[in-house]
């Protein structure tokens, strides 16, 4: 067996330090070592989007990252969003909108969502679907998710000119 | 779905690269994006004993222009390739087919080396590289050296590369002014490989065809160039007649495996219906 590392990235914010074999992922790490539930895993495959994070300001598929290329890097997982009780704009407005109906999608989708939208702050619908392509969602039928992303985008570029 | 222990490296110089792809001989293996390699590691179709990070090497990144050339490095991902101005401007093939890679969050990930190094014919950036003219630059013991994109895919995860070399720049001719361009391509999903694509660069003179490239993805065991079809176009007005005529042509040299996209006959068809419409796109952007 390989020898193990040690890992130190930011996750949310908060300095972690892990010791993981070199072939442990990224949605591995968060989830059974760091209690990051929130990514899901869906397919495991590269496919569904469910473990999206937010890795170095870019959105990647936590189940194709290995956790030994986080050395130093800035992780941010849905359990980041919430500020002192408080949900993220993305939140309110899948709760509010109907976004979601199981769930499973939704941290994946919404943390997706975040890098869209400080990537491109006002994106058509069209936009919205082609830069949220890799997340899938078996329920809702993305009407309203990309609803949702629409009244995030106002509410937060309101917050912005405020 | 966990890869086969390995050891992991991340150098960050090109030289540290090389000496650790020396040391490890066969059991080595570069890691780009990952996003080809990880998922083969993980089915375990890959395993092996040492993975070298090229991440950390900040001289295989970036896309500028050295006089007539564009220079991307191996390791510039899809996204930065969509987002450069200077592609949107001078290279919008690239531009275009990089779009159609894959999904967002892979496009953060995967590299245009890594893309062409792969081998895979039903990798999009093949075909770009063969109707861009491209050609590669790889470093290795003995020192760099630069193959054209021409006869670089020699079979199914094949290459001209040699086990100990690193690719380090891609290089394309930047297209004359007014040049048309299309990538067209079939796909069942967002996200999918190609059922069948065509790549077409063309050049325009007095209405007549003056140069014309097209090239073919996932319908052989590497990318095909389809020359009979642009022989057929050089020198001639390219109306809807010749252009039915060299998508048969480039019909002819589809060799394609059945596979949940389709059968062969249907891949080599849609190969044809997408060689039109790409042909058919850049007629109409050629000035
Ligand atoms: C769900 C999904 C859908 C996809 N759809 C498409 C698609 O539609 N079109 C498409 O083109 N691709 C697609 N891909 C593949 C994706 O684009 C990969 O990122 C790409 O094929 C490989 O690039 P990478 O940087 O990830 O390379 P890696 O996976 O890291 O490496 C791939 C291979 O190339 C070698 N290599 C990498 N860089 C170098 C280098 N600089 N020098 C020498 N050897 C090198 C590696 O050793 C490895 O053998 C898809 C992938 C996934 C997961
Ligand atoms: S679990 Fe990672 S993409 Fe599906
Ligand atoms: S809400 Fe169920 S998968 Fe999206």
């Amino acid at each position: 067996m390989a020898k193990k590392q040690a890992v130190s990235f930011k996750l949310n914010g908060k300095d972690v330090d892990v010791v993981v074999e070199p072939r442990e992922l990224l949605i591995h790490t968060l989830r059974e070592k760091l209690q990051h539930t929130g990514p899901h895993i869906g397919c495991e495959t590269s496919h569904c989007g469910a473990c999206t994070v937010d890795l170095n300001a870019m959105s990647v598929k936590s189940c194709t990252v290995l956790t030994v290329q986080c050395e130093g890097a800035c992780v941010l997982t849905i359990e980041g969003f919430a500020q002192s009780g408080e949900l993220h704009a993305l939140q309110e407005s899948f709760h509010l909108d109907h976004a979601l109906q199981c769930g499973y999608c939704t941290p994946g989708m919404i943390t997706r969502a975040y890098r869209l939208l400080k990537e491109n702050p006002n994106p058509t619908e069209e936009e919205i679907r082609y830069w949220m392509a890799g997340n899938l969602c078996r329920c809702t039928g993305y009407q309203n998710i990309v609803k949702a992303v629409q009244s995030a985008a106002r509410k937060l570029s309101s917050a912005a000119a405020a | 779905m966990i890869p086969r222990p390995f050891e992991y490296h991340a150098p960050q110089t090109l030289p540290d690269a090389l000496g650790l792809l020396r040391q490890f001989g066969d059991e080595a293996k570069l890691l780009a994006g990952g996003h080809s390699l990880l998922p083969m590691m993980k089915l375990r179709f890959a395993q092996p004993g040492h993975l070298i990070d090229l991440g950390g090497i900040a001289e295989l990144k970036g896309i500028r222009q050295d006089g007539n050339s564009l220079l991307i490095g191996a390791m510039t991902t899809e996204n930065e390739i969509i987002w450069s101005q200077l592609l949107q401007t001078k290279c919008p093939l690239l531009v275009e087919g990089a779009r159609q890679i894959s999904d967002p969050q892979v496009r953060y990930k995967g590299t245009i080396g890594g893309d062409i190094a792969h081998g895979d014919p039903g990798n999009d950036h093949p075909a770009l590289m063969l109707a861009l003219a491209a050609s590669f630059a790889l470093r290795g013991a003995g020192g760099e050296r630069v193959v054209p994109a021409d006869g670089f895919f020699i079979g199914t995860y094949e290459t001209a590369m040699k086990p100990d070399e690193i690719m380090t720049q891609v290089r394309i001719p930047v297209p004359a002014q007014g040049a048309g361009y299309c990538y067209a391509k079939l796909k069942r999903k967002t996200g999918d490989f190609a059922a069948a694509a065509a790549a077409v660069v063309l050049h325009l003179k007095g209405g007549r065809v003056q140069e014309v490239r097209i090239a073919l993805t996932n319908v052989g065991p590497t990318p095909l160039r389809a020359t009979e079809a642009e022989a057929l176009l050089r020198g001639n007005r390219p109306d809807d007649a010749i252009i039915l005529q060299a998508a048969r042509l480039a019909m002819s040299v589809c060799a394609p495996s059945a596979d949940q996209r389709g059968d062969a006959e249907y891949k080599t068809a849609m190969a044809g219906e997408m060689t039109i419409r790409a042909l058919t796109t850049a007629r109409q952007r050629a000035a």
